[in-house]
């Protein structure tokens, strides 16, 4: 028998069986979209915490004012920062660090011409752009000599960058940030989101000096809440990270058995927990779509067994006019496999559309990868085959003359 | 074609076992007899004497018990149930009484379908089957599906079917069961050219005596035996 005669058949069978076709196909439709729009919401994440990662800035360690306690909650965080420039300048120096920032956050009311918009404001001194691994988009980066004098000059982020100046370009512009003017002399490249959802485009950085003086309260000079620095490989982080703490301890005179007035946290190793987080959830996510897919594949099965049932008489008559047994396996192998694979093109479509849907209306960062729709069609074609073969194999086994009896 | 000298059927002693709740029942108890190429068969008898059964062996739809059937001098207990089915295919055509149309399929599409078991293409086993259509008069109703037709209509595409693969040999078991007396006639010339013209050796099931009579041998069943086997004068078809 001719191979596209089994298609052939198979169509013929199907189309005119139209409504137990489609409610057969209807578990693999549901299963496959579920699968596709599963792994494109979890993919979706993994990729958005990625370059969330990306963009935080490589083997990162932000150091923070206050102790923790040994439940993981920071104490004395209200109180003056235990952290001075000097520690900065001191942690810069050890070999494994590259760059090392104080970073005094707050946010502020920014006012440029008629409009106004609230953001958060850094002070902090150049190796913060170092240390974040973030590039200009124009203009420049302050300096340490704006640092030393005060200087009244602002980078800034892409989103103040939009919302304040729309199309005109920032740089020379004079802003108020809390009444005080400053000069944009530079406008960041665009990062996105942080791990922790925070859009990092809306920012304002300074000199850290002419944070404290012009726009929080000048009670912590020369003194930072954190300090952000970078080590020189991930392979050096460990070792980067005790030296840090015994730096500190030494440098705040803290003895032994006393508590740390500073806490070093490892923002990459806490990445990648994030990312094996957002891995295992999509994992989870495909995993409960790929079992409705399997109950899609026992649906087949079991109208396929009906199907057998239903049709012996029919299996005869084409026994009786010189079907082989492997013709007869064959047709009801292809109609069951024509049958998950035309449900994995519909639930493919819908798995796409409704990801796309999900991706635009409720605005979730989604991605449908040619591996997911490539393994969507794969577990079809075995599902096809896997829970068509039994079905398949009983009507090939009838005998002529007994199926030929059947009603 | 057939072996010069050898029966196109012959068959040797044969028995067939029904098992049942009580034991096994012998619907044929040993049945000899063999036909020759071209002949034209009708096999007679009351209701339960075996016939159907001994028409599903030479068919080669199921398998004797006991004893031989040689069809063109090959043993067929031998063969695979692939070889049957090959041999149902090309040299065997089969027609029920009750038709057995695949009822979705158009006649068209009926006819073509042991083409398409006998690895013949799409386009030519339409064309074939258009023929054949033809040639029992219904080529006009080749898009018809059997729920279309009369029962008489529906017998022509069975029969048109069971000679769509040029086979040698067709079998029909009480063909005219189902039709009135008039469409009975017309079935019957059908079946009567088909074995003049093409040398089709014919081999049919009736209790009528009007139908047997279109055929020029006789052979009456009793309790799985052959009670009778008589040569007889052909009506005109
Ligand atoms: N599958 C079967 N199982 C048991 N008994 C059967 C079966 N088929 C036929 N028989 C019995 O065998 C006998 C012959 O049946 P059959 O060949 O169909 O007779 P006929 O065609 O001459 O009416 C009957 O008594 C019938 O009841
Ligand atoms: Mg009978």
């Amino acid at each position: 028998m001719i191979f596209t005669s089994l298609f052939e058949t198979a169509w013929h069978a199907l189309v005119t069986h139209r409504m137990r076709s489609f409610l057969t196909m209807l578990g693999m439709v549901i299963g496959v979209a579920a699968v596709i729009l599963m792994l494109a919401i979890g993919q979706g994440a993994q990729a958005m915490v990625r370059s969330s990662i990306e963009s935080m800035g490589s083997n990162l360690f932000i150091i923070m004012s206050g102790a923790t306690t040994s439940g993981g909650a920071r104490v004395a965080g209200g109180m003056a920062p235990t952290l001075t420039f000097s520690d900065a300048d001191a942690i810069r120096g050890l070999g494994d660090i590259v760059a090392a920032a104080p970073v005094s956050p707050g946010t502020a009311q920014l006012i440029y011409g008629g409009l106004n918009w609230n953001t958060s404001v850094y002070g902090t001194t150049p190796d913060y752009a170092v240390v974040r691994d973030w590039p200009m988009e124009s203009g420049g980066f302050f300096s340490e000599a704006d640092v030393r004098s005060g200087a009244r000059v602002a980078v800034i982020g892409a989103v103040v960058g939009r919302e304040l100046f729309g199309d005109e370009d920032p740089i020379g512009k004079i802003i108020r940030i809390r009444q005080a003017p400053f000069e944009v002399i530079g406008v960041l490249a665009a990062k996105g989101q942080s791990l922790d959802g925070r859009d990092q485009d809306d920012t304002v950085i300074v000199p850290i000096t002419s944070a404290q003086q012009k726009i929080f309260s000048s009670s912590m000079r020369n003194r930072a809440r954190l300090i952000m620095a970078q080590a020189v490989s991930d392979k050096r982080m460990d070792a980067a990270e005790s030296g840090i703490n015994e730096l500190l301890r030494n440098r705040h005179r803290i003895g032994v058995g006393q508590d740390d007035d500073f806490t070093v946290r490892n923002l990459t190793a806490l990445a990648e927990t994030a990312a094996s987080t957002t891995r295992i959830m999509s994992l989870l996510l495909g995993a409960i779509a790929a079992i409705s897919l399997v109950v899609g594949g026992i649906g087949i099965m079991n109208i396929m067994l009906v199907s057998v049932t239903e049709r012996t008489r029919e299996i005869g008559i084409r026994m009786a006019i010189g079907a082989r047994r492997r013709d007869v396996l064959w047709q009801f192998l292809i109609e069951a496999l024509t049958l998950s694979l035309i449900g994995c093109a519909i639930g493919l479509g819908l798995g796409i559309g409704g990801a796309w849907l999900v991706g635009n209306l409720a605005g979730l960062p989604v991605a449908v990868t040619p591996a997911s729709v490539l393994m969507a069609v794969g577990v079809s074609f075995l599902i096809g085959v896997f829970f068509g073969f039994y079905p398949a194999r009983s009507a090939a086994g009838l005998d002529p003359i007994e199926a030929l009896r059947a009603q | 074609m057939a072996t010069p000298g050898k029966p196109l059927i012959e068959v040797v002693d044969l028995e067939k076992d029904y098992p049942t709740g009580a034991g096994v029942f012998q619907a044929l108890r040993g049945v000899s007899l063999s036909i020759a190429t071209g002949e034209f068969v009708a096999i007679m008898g009351a209701s339960g004497s075996g016939k159907s059964t001994f028409m599903n062996l030479l068919g080669c739809l199921d398998r004797p018990t006991r004893g031989s059937y040689h069809l063109d001098g090959i043993d067929v207990s031998r063969m695979s149930s692939d070889q049957l089915a090959a041999l149902r295919n090309r040299e065997i055509g089969f027609v029920f009484q009750g038709f057995n149309l695949l009822p979705k399929m158009t006649s068209l599409d009926n006819v073509a379908l042991p083409l398409m078991y006998a690895g013949m293409g799409r386009q030519a086993r339409r064309q074939q089957a258009q023929t054949v259509l033809e040639r029992v008069g219904l080529g006009e109703r080749s898009h018809h599906t059997p729920l279309q037709l009369s029962g008489g209509q529906q017998q022509r595409v069975a029969i048109a079917r069971a000679m769509a693969t040029r086979p040698r040999i067709i079998f029909a078991d009480e063909p005219t069961g189902n039709l009135d007396s008039e469409t009975s006639h017309q079935v019957m010339g059908l079946f009567s050219q088909l074995n003049r013209d093409e040398g089709i050796t014919l081999v049919l099931v009736t209790h009528e005596a009007d139908i047997a009579a279109y055929a020029r041998r006789r052979i009456r069943f009793q309790d799985g035996r052959v009670v009778e086997d008589v040569p007889q004068k052909a009506v005109a078809a």
